[in-house]
């Protein structure tokens, strides 16, 4: 059984977590994220979860943290100059590979920027925000539906490939009220576990690879492992080593145990491509500016269609190169002042012209904007 | 009673020798915690009770 | 169980001897640590252990339970995390001066606030040790450090006063002279149901004794000797006694507060109760 609601995607995205298996929460207000945690605050006691309102942002991803080593399922969300505060403990999670669900609405920016205004500004910071190199998934939802199916999805990857997943959101989702669908009973929504250890508590290694797949089981604070996490370079008992061999060692499963899945993690979707010969690329709030502007591209007679990047990193990067391959050319329609289009450009490598439409006014694009700038762009 | 040194955790740092009531140690030419005068050694555990490193241990 | 047994129980086998410095008050508050946890008989698989950056922050690597070593300053969030979402493990915070008042301040003062039950051992050597000897913000105004080389001019914390203003609900200090004396407090704290912050007065002679002429270790501890003084004798000393001096012991409890993760289940019971 079912119930049609009239949601925010903020809501939308708790509504996931709930059905996900949220047992806590940590984090601080800010615009335009804030009704995720007001409504977690509501809603968590009553699935005996945990609500805390931290007294920073960075509070907020120590808590979430914390909370996830004891096996729980756990999220935070913020906005922009929430974002820049947490990702000194994003680091620390990737490092410590940690899985949690960090929720981003993002809003234009820099510093404080414009709080209600939509932007998909935080593209690059989403991958490159904390410092070193590291890994890790971000997804963005483009619908009210979309926000409660990507919840979902970002605690699957998250806990089957033991990082954190940001759920990069923009203004334009997370306020947009939309009917959505959703089922009567979260408990028969199958729950992702993480992976935990087999082996006997003296045995266990926190970071050993022991099923090959760059993965090691993660035990439960309290559950008789006792192990030690850092943010130190550690080698695979957990303990600091920083040998250049324990250092590429630990930097390689990392990798590898989110590029050697990208078949499992890459999504990206299509609207009306079977015979285009260009292609809009969007994503979030600005698809929905694309999806009209494909429709009424058609109907002059240009044989357009939308290439929607669901998983936003790891970057499309075959799905973009099998596209130049395809098309005539390309559009790349963003929030901000050209990110996301750096990217296509390697990926599609000088293959086909790679245009960009680049709106950052603190408007989305209309649909007859968007249009003007695919028929000059792309000389149509 | 005797004392127990742990010479690999030692670390010369003089504390023991310092509060022994008994000058029962001393810091050698190594740079670590001996017990010159074990025979004067009273059980007081002051050296045990502050050694940074659990490298001395009063066994009773 | 002797200290030598302690020792061996707590300590995760072949980690020892640690990286602190040769006379360095770390090892005998961590021992101290030990020992309360020992006396308490806690279940190891139950215990854990956070700690932030620093040289004291050390002391989780070494420590035989489920440890985190977390970011700097960070220990009492992720501490927080852990209790919240998992209240019957026993949380110990393990952190030193400029950890926890200086870039972990803001999370001092809120932990302290709520009253979330956890013991907190600031391992106060007065310095950032692990960076090379800068004051800190619990550094005693007029110390000499590597970024104050004519002394310090600012007012430093009494953090047990801090604390105490905050709201937590158990207070003490002890210094690694009065080793009895810290492990003694460190086992109330553990056993106080609230946010309890033990001070650990610890000697720092590489990088803060060399710089105020007590480069010898023991020279550290006979000053803690000679200016520590039992609280209750403290409590008898007139304000020109009390000069230069600070009290030592159980320095304050109170049993009233409500304690924050109890405070939550009843939280939770209330919202199913259909109650706001």
């Amino acid at each position: 059984m079912s119930r049609i609601l009239l949601l925010q995607g903020n809501q939308a995205v708790v509504e996931g977590a709930i059905a996900a298996g949220v047992k806590f929460f940590g984090g601080y207000p800010i615009t335009p994220s804030t009704e995720v945690a007001e409504s977690l605050a509501e809603k968590l006691p009553l699935v005996g979860g945990k609500f805390i309102q931290m007294e920073d942002e960075i509070a907020s991803m120590g808590a979430i943290i914390g909370a996830s080593l004891t096996g729980k399922k756990v999220m935070t969300a913020t906005s922009g100059p929430g974002f820049s505060l947490k990702q000194e403990l994003i680091g620390y999670a990737c490092a410590a590979e940690v899985p949690m669900v960090i929720v981003n609405v993002q809003r234009v920016g820099p510093s404080t920027g414009q709080p209600t205004s939509p932007s998909q500004g935080d593209i690059m910071q989403a991958r490159w925000g904390t410092h070193g190199d590291h890994w890790l998934i971000a997804l963005t939802p483009a619908s009210v539906p979309e926000c409660f199916e990507l919840t979902l999805r970002a605690y699957a990857l998250s806990e089957k490939y033991r990082t954190p997943v940001i759920l990069l959101m923009d203004e334009v989702i997370g306020h947009m009220r939309e009917k959505i669908e959703l089922p009567d009973n979260y408990d028969e929504i199958p729950k992702a576990e993480r992976k935990r250890p087999a082996c006997a508590p003296a045995d266990y290694k926190a970071y050993a690879d022991v099923d090959g797949d760059g993965v090691p089981p993660m035990a439960d604070f309290g559950s008789g492992y006792r192990w030690h996490v850092t943010g130190l370079v550690h080698d695979e008992t957990g303990f600091p080593k920083g040998t250049p061999g324990a250092t590429v060692a630990a930097a390689d499963r990392q990798y590898h145990k989110i590029y050697d899945n990208l078949d499992d993690i890459v999504q990206v979707d299509e609207y009306r491509m079977e015979d285009a010969e260009y292609a809009i690329v969007a994503f979030g709030g600005g698809a929905r500016t694309a999806y009209e502007t494909v429709d009424m591209a058609r109907a002059k007679g240009i044989k357009v269609g939308l290439v929607r990047p669901i998983t936003i990193w790891p970057f499309a990067g075959a799905q973009m190169a099998a596209l130049a391959d395809k098309v005539k050319g390309i559009l790349v329609h963003e929030l901000n002042c050209g990110q996301y289009v750096l990217e296509v450009e390697r990926a599609v490598a000088g293959k086909c012209p790679v245009c960009s439409y680049a709106k950052y006014d603190n408007e989305p694009a209309t649909p007859a904007q968007l249009l003007a700038a695919l028929e000059k762009s792309l000389a149509l | 009673m005797k004392l127990k040194l742990i010479t690999a955790r030692c670390k010369g740092c003089g504390v023991c020798v310092n509060f022994c009531p008994k000058k029962v140690l001393a810091i050698s030419e190594v740079e670590k915690c001996e017990a010159v005068h074990p025979e004067l050694c009273i059980g007081c555990g002051q050296c045990e009770l502050r050694c940074p490193d659990y490298a001395i241990f009063v066994e009773k | 169980m002797s200290m030598e047994q302690i020792v061996d129980k707590y300590f995760r086998p072949g980690r020892l001897p640690h990286i602190w410095c040769p006379g360095c008050g770390n090892g005998v508050v961590t021992g101290c640590i030990c020992k309360a946890v020992d006396k308490l008989g806690l279940d190891q698989n139950e215990v854990v252990v956070v700690s932030g950056i620093g040289c004291s922050s050390r002391a989780s690597g070494y420590l035989d339970f489920n440890t985190v070593h977390s970011a700097h300053g960070r220990a009492l969030p992720v501490a927080t995390g852990v209790k919240l979402a998992e209240p019957r493990l026993k949380v110990i915070v393990v952190t030193g001066d400029g950890d926890c008042t200086a870039i972990g301040g803001n999370h001092l003062i809120h932990a302290a606030r709520r009253n979330i039950d956890m013991t907190v051992v600031l391992y106060n050597n007065s310095i950032y040790g692990m960076t090379g000897g800068q004051y800190s913000p619990m550094t005693p105004l007029g110390s000499k450090a590597t970024t104050a080389p004519y002394a310090t001019i600012e007012q430093d914390f009494d953090v047990t006063e801090l604390v105490k203003a905050a709201g937590a609900t158990f207070v003490a200090r002890a210094t690694t002279f009065h080793a009895q004396v810290l492990a003694d407090v460190i086992t109330k704290g553990i056993q106080h149901k609230g946010f309890a912050l033990i001070e650990a007065v610890a000697a720092c002679p590489t990088s803060f004794g060399r710089h105020n002429k007590m480069p010898n270790p023991a020279t550290l501890m006979e000053w803690q000797r000679d200016h520590a003084v039992m609280k209750a004798a403290w409590d008898k000393m007139d304000a020109a006694k009390r000069e230069g001096k600070f009290p030592i012991g159980v320095l304050y409890e109170d049993t009233s507060r409500k304690e924050y993760t109890g405070a939550y289940e009843e939280l939770i019971a209330r919202a199913q109760g259909g109650k706001k």
